[in-house]
């Protein structure tokens, strides 16, 4: 079954390209088996962050949002990010300017200072929205070559890919979502309940870089509630999450003198090994915390 | 921390001197019922309470509130927004009190750190060494095809945080 031709242009944002390219590797790996287009979106910046910038001064957030929306809208084309975040800037951006008639105003004037402009049009997507919705769970399905059913995975949604869910495109409940869930079953895995499931990684609003103690405290209690229900693995959908549960368990390990290894890894890259891709493609040697544990539980080490 | 003796004002702020952010928020809506502190993920660790900064903000508390730490405990997960009875926009009030922090300097020094390297790089995390290698051994560009190769891009960044006045909050 052919899909019609699914063509975006991909926002990188920070992290991903700058601290976790296996991210990034593994959405155009398996974008591209799947048969969609990214296109690179020469010379974006930060989204920016709302935890830091947002908080700062909502003008410099809303005006180098704007600018990137306008760098996609020039090449005809809706975005793709893989970043939660970055999901929750532009899309927010993107409402404030349909909605707000003093903010399009302002919008207007700053990105005429640079000789650009946004008119409204191109829609934001998250890597999800475009697998669950544009691509859908039958085709994904198809390209499962080896399914890893032995896995048992703990899905963590993060934040803004659900809320505020005024503007959000999934029709499914705030409180108990399922659609991560699905993606993650297409696998042939089996995602889990387990507690506290849709709460924060702790990483986000700047409680990361501002006061790390906190955010790792709910890092911790995450990854201590995925044990518990006996998960393989967390399975994220941002890069920041994802920072925050590898990286962030070494910050654990280290503060409370005992280790915590469970694995972490980004939809894309479990649908990759799925898919038949290799752990190495999908840059899962990077992480900080070993997935050899996950790997040899699929039988692909 | 809060006594209830800080609660106590003589004179507590009128409608019309409640800042514009926090009315378009709709703060003047809550009825203290603490939905928004119960469903905090922060406040389950800390003594930061949603429910309180609402109040100090409603009875013009701002100064007491925009020099707390709590103000920059809140990970905007949007999950007392979600659950407000009353649907006030409460990380939008955050924001806008953070907003009004910031303005008087009263920021993390952390983050106005790293609030620098958005104005040098155009990335609030900028690419490194490290991380060049892990690029190029994964087969992507050891730079991202983002402001980082393109100087002329990271100009119309910086141009745009000096017109806001994001860049002089930060120097």
């Amino acid at each position: 079954m052919d899909v019609p031709e699914l063509r975006y242009a991909f926002f990188l944002g920070c992290i991903m390209p700058n601290r976790y390219p296996g991210v990034e590797a593994s959405i155009r790996r398996v974008f591209n088996e799947l048969g969609v287009e990214l296109v690179d979106i020469k010379g974006a910046s930060c989204c920016p962050a709302p935890g830091v910038v947002r908080s700062f001064k909502f003008d410099a957030w809303l005006a180098l949002g704007a600018r990137n929306l306008a760098l996609a809208e020039e090449m005809g084309l809706d975005i793709v990010t893989g970043c939660n975040g970055c999901y929750g800037t532009l899309r927010e951006v993107w409402c404030e300017y349909r909605e707000n008639k003093e903010v399009a105003e302002k919008v207007d004037r700053y990105l005429s200072q640079i000789g650009r402009s946004f008119k409204g049009k191109v829609k934001v997507k998250h890597v999800l929205e475009v697998l669950y919705f544009d691509v859908g769970l039958e085709k994904l399905k198809e390209s499962v070559k080896r399914p890893l059913k032995d896995v048992k995975a703990a899905v963590h949604y993060g934040c803004h890919i659900l809320r505020p869910s005024d503007k959000r495109p999934w029709r499914d409940s705030v409180e108990r979502p399922k659609f991560f869930d699905e993606l993650v079953e297409v696998t042939g895995a089996k995602s889990l309940y387990y507690k506290d499931k849709y709460m924060c990684c702790g990483a986000g609003g700047g409680v990361r870089s501002g006061v790390l103690d906190v955010a790792l405290d709910m890092t911790r209690e995450k990854v201590e509630n995925a044990q518990a229900a006996g998960a393989d693995c967390i399975v994220n959908a941002c890069s920041f999450c994802h920072l925050q549960f590898d990286t962030g368990q070494t910050e654990v390990s280290k503060r409370l003198g005992k280790p915590y290894a469970m694995p972490v890894v980004y939809y894309t890259q479990l649908l990759g090994l799925a898919m038949g891709f290799s752990p190495r493609e999908m840059g899962l040697h990077q992480n900080f915390i070993s997935v050899e544990p996950l790997l040899k539980r699929i039988g692909s080490t | 921390m809060t006594s209830a003796a800080s609660l106590v004002v003589k004179k507590p702020i009128t409608l019309e001197e409640l800042p514009h952010e926090l009315k378009v928020a709709g703060i003047e809506k809550c009825i203290q019922c603490g939905t928004c502190t119960g469903s905090c993920p922060s406040g389950r660790r800390t003594a930061y309470r949603t429910r309180v900064v609402i109040r100090k903000a409603l009875l013009g508390l701002r100064e007491d509130l925009l020099k707390s730490q709590d103000l920059w405990l809140c990970t905007t997960c949007y999950t007392c927004y979600e659950r407000c009875p009353k649907k006030i926009k409460t990380v939008e009030a955050i924001m806008a009190l953070r907003n009004m922090a910031a303005e008087r300097g009263l920021m993390l020094a952390r983050h106005k750190e790293i609030a620098k390297y958005l104005v040098g790089f155009g990335h609030l995390v900028p690419i490194n060494d490290p991380n060049k290698k892990r690029r190029a051994e994964l087969g992507l560009s050891e730079i991202p095809p983002t402001v980082h190769s393109y100087p002329e891009a990271l100009e119309e960044v910086k141009k745009l945080l000096e017109i806001t006045g994001f860049t002089k909050l930060v120097e």
